[in-house]
């Protein structure tokens, strides 16, 4: 099974057999761990914390030099111009968020539809050069991003996928694939075959027996990897900068990174903005907290 | 679950088998074969040609031509010095904190939830966002850093315009963003440690840290460098931060390997050179990969 948080945050390793004469010495030393968790804990979460002050911040406190940390007007005006244009109609933001939820959330059904069934049979069958056809298949994600975009952006051109909300979503899948089949062979692996025997003994053919015993049981799983699968097209940049040009299609990382440029960047909006746009990330990633770590890598480091 | 009655036996299982196995299998790897294999092939090809996206017009073969001049151009060794002070110092730094933050948390019996969870936060974030944050943060007029740093009563720096203090700035927030990974998986390697290790090191009044040197660490440190493999190879074809960061400048200080191959592919359009450069990269992951990963299983059975 993979790692989980939970578990990796459970009992710890036992101490305490120390004789009363080390324990003062140990408890200074514990005060001086917390103190430097904290420290640590602060600065690693100070710029989320400034960027959440500065989405809610008059625009003449954002600037202010020196920063303002706690004396400032509170306003809502960044979170209304991220979904609101000027002139009252959507904004060219809200649109590309509306993108990125159609575009991540379509390539990752299609992942999950192609790679959960895949990886049920690379679980269950003696298929040639499994290992190999397995490496491949993971290797296919360690390609830098810009490496292959070049080539992409090529056969995109001839095929008319440039500049569509189509072309990002099957590069997607195509990305979240490898994924997928890694981390739910893991899942699979640990339903017993035994059930699906159980089950054709009964007479029901292997692919009945997959469809009534063993998915069901997949199901926790198989939301997990969705989950990564989503995060990650939500996140991506690089193709979603170099595939598309115009408004209507882009997600929302190119446009977002659109608002800076220029001579002054609106910094309350990209403020809000990114605040707006992270959200979902990190409600998604609490919710997947138990597999972080194979999910993270690919579901390629379990125990 | 099923309450129906079951069916009549179907065919010969073996042959269903087989057949269930393809059909499962060769969706996948069709898309797979498109969109990573054909493009990389593509690649492949076109790295033998000085075919350009933008003048169009057919692609001669010029055989190593663009292998050559990549191998032996200054240019490359400066990006390539670039990239390697950037991963030996990023990957280096988040390790070093990774452990140490994994290591704290470990220690603790309280609050470890939370406070995992609370670490985990920036890995979280999209690298444009993550690059914004700290592009605001640095700016050298109204950027809270300098502004704290000027209330202690230290100078302005000017973080992403200097040569030097880009490079840095972009080690710190790449070190910022992954500290975390590797504190996810140094803990759940910390934390798989038998506790009976511990026990009898006690019993024998081993000190910290023998305890430390002799259990804990030899016990971790596998997990960790497969952690490290992973940071290196992302760091190694970092894009995005660099693009948002600091657009590889001032100069090019901050211009990695991957951020040059833009520049030649997209700015300059030799999408040949561009293409030969790619696939000097993949080879270069592979290899030392390989390598790496040859050295992590001697020292599992050594």
């Amino acid at each position: 099974m993979a790692v989980s948080v939970d578990e990796a945050v459970s009992a710890g390793p036992a101490r305490d057999h120390t004789p009363p004469a080390r324990r003062f010495r140990g408890r200074g030393r514990s005060a001086l761990e917390v103190a430097l968790l904290t420290v640590l804990a602060v600065v690693m979460l100070f710029p989320v914390l400034w960027m959440i002050e500065t989405s809610i911040k008059e625009n003449r406190d954002v600037y202010a030099i020196p920063a303002k940390f706690f004396d400032f007007d509170v306003t809502l005006d960044h979170f209304k111009d991220v979904f609101v244009a000027p002139d009252g109609g959507r904004s060219a933001l809200s649109v590309s968020f509306l993108n990125s939820v159609v575009v991540a959330g379509v390539s990752t059904v299609l992942a999950t539809v192609l790679g959960v069934p895949a990886a049920w049979a690379y679980s269950r069958f003696a298929v040639k050069a499994k290992k190999d056809q397995l490496f491949f298949i993971l290797s296919t994600r360690f390609m830098p991003p810009v490496v292959v975009v070049i080539p992409i952006f090529l056969m995109y051109r001839q095929a008319g996928l440039i500049d569509s909300k189509l072309g990002l979503i099957l590069i997607y899948a195509a990305f979240n694939v490898p994924f997928t089949i890694w981390m739910m062979k893991g899942f699979v692996d640990e339903v017993p075959a035994e059930y699906e025997d159980a089950a054709m003994l009964d007479g029901y053919t292997r692919l009945q027996a997959f469809w009534r015993y063993t998915l069901p049981l997949l199901v926790p799983g198989i939301a997990a990897t969705a989950v990564f699968a989503l995060i990650f097209s939500w996140n991506e940049f690089v193709f979603a900068t170099f595939l598309t040009s115009s408004d209507s299609v882009r997600t929302a990382p190119p446009a977002i990174a659109g608002l800076i440029g220029g001579t002054t960047t609106d910094w309350g909006l990209v403020a809000a903005a990114s605040m707006v746009f992270a959200l979902p990330v990190l409600v998604f990633a609490y919710l997947v907290r138990k597999h972080l770590i194979a999910g993270v890598t690919l579901g390629a480091v379990r125990r | 679950m099923a309450s129906a009655p079951p069916p009549a036996r179907g065919r010969s299982r073996r042959l269903s088998d087989r057949g269930l196995a393809v059909a499962f299998i060769s969706p996948a790897m069709l898309l797979l074969l498109a969109m990573s294999v054909f493009p990389l092939l593509w690649a492949l090809y076109l790295s033998f040609t000085d075919y350009s996206a933008t003048r169009g017009g057919p692609a001669n073969f010029i055989g190593f031509g663009n292998y050559t001049a990549i191998l032996t151009s200054a240019q490359v060794h400066t990006r390539a010095l670039t990239t390697l002070i950037y991963v030996v110092g990023a990957v280096g730094l988040q390790t070093v904190l990774g452990f140490g933050i994994a290591y704290l948390i470990s220690r603790r019996t309280h609050g470890r939830g939370v406070l995992t969870t609370l670490f985990l936060v920036p890995m979280m974030l999209s690298p444009v966002v993550v690059g914004l944050f700290w592009r605001f943060m640095l700016d050298a007029q109204f950027g809270v850093i300098n502004s704290m740093l000027g209330s202690v009563g230290l100078g302005q720096v000017e973080w992403l315009t200097r040569q030097r203090t880009a490079l840095l700035s972009l080690v710190v927030v790449d070190t910022w963003q992954w500290t975390p990974f590797i504190m996810l998986i140094a803990l759940a390697g910390l934390t798989a440690v038998p506790k009976y290790l511990y026990e009898a090191a006690s019993i024998d009044r081993a000190s910290e840290w023998f305890r430390f040197r002799t259990i804990t660490l030899p016990l971790v440190w596998p997990l960790l460098l497969i952690a490290v493999m992973f940071r290196a190879i992302e760091a190694f074809r970092l894009f995005d931060l660099v693009y948002i960061l600091t657009n590889g400048g001032p100069g090019v200080s901050t211009e990695t390997l991957s951020f040059h191959i833009y520049k030649v592919a997209f700015l300059g359009f030799n999408t040949g050179t561009a293409s030969a450069y790619g696939i000097l990269m993949v080879l270069v992951v592979i290899v030392l990969t390989q390598l790496y990963l040859r050295y992590l299983n001697k020292l599992k059975e050594g």
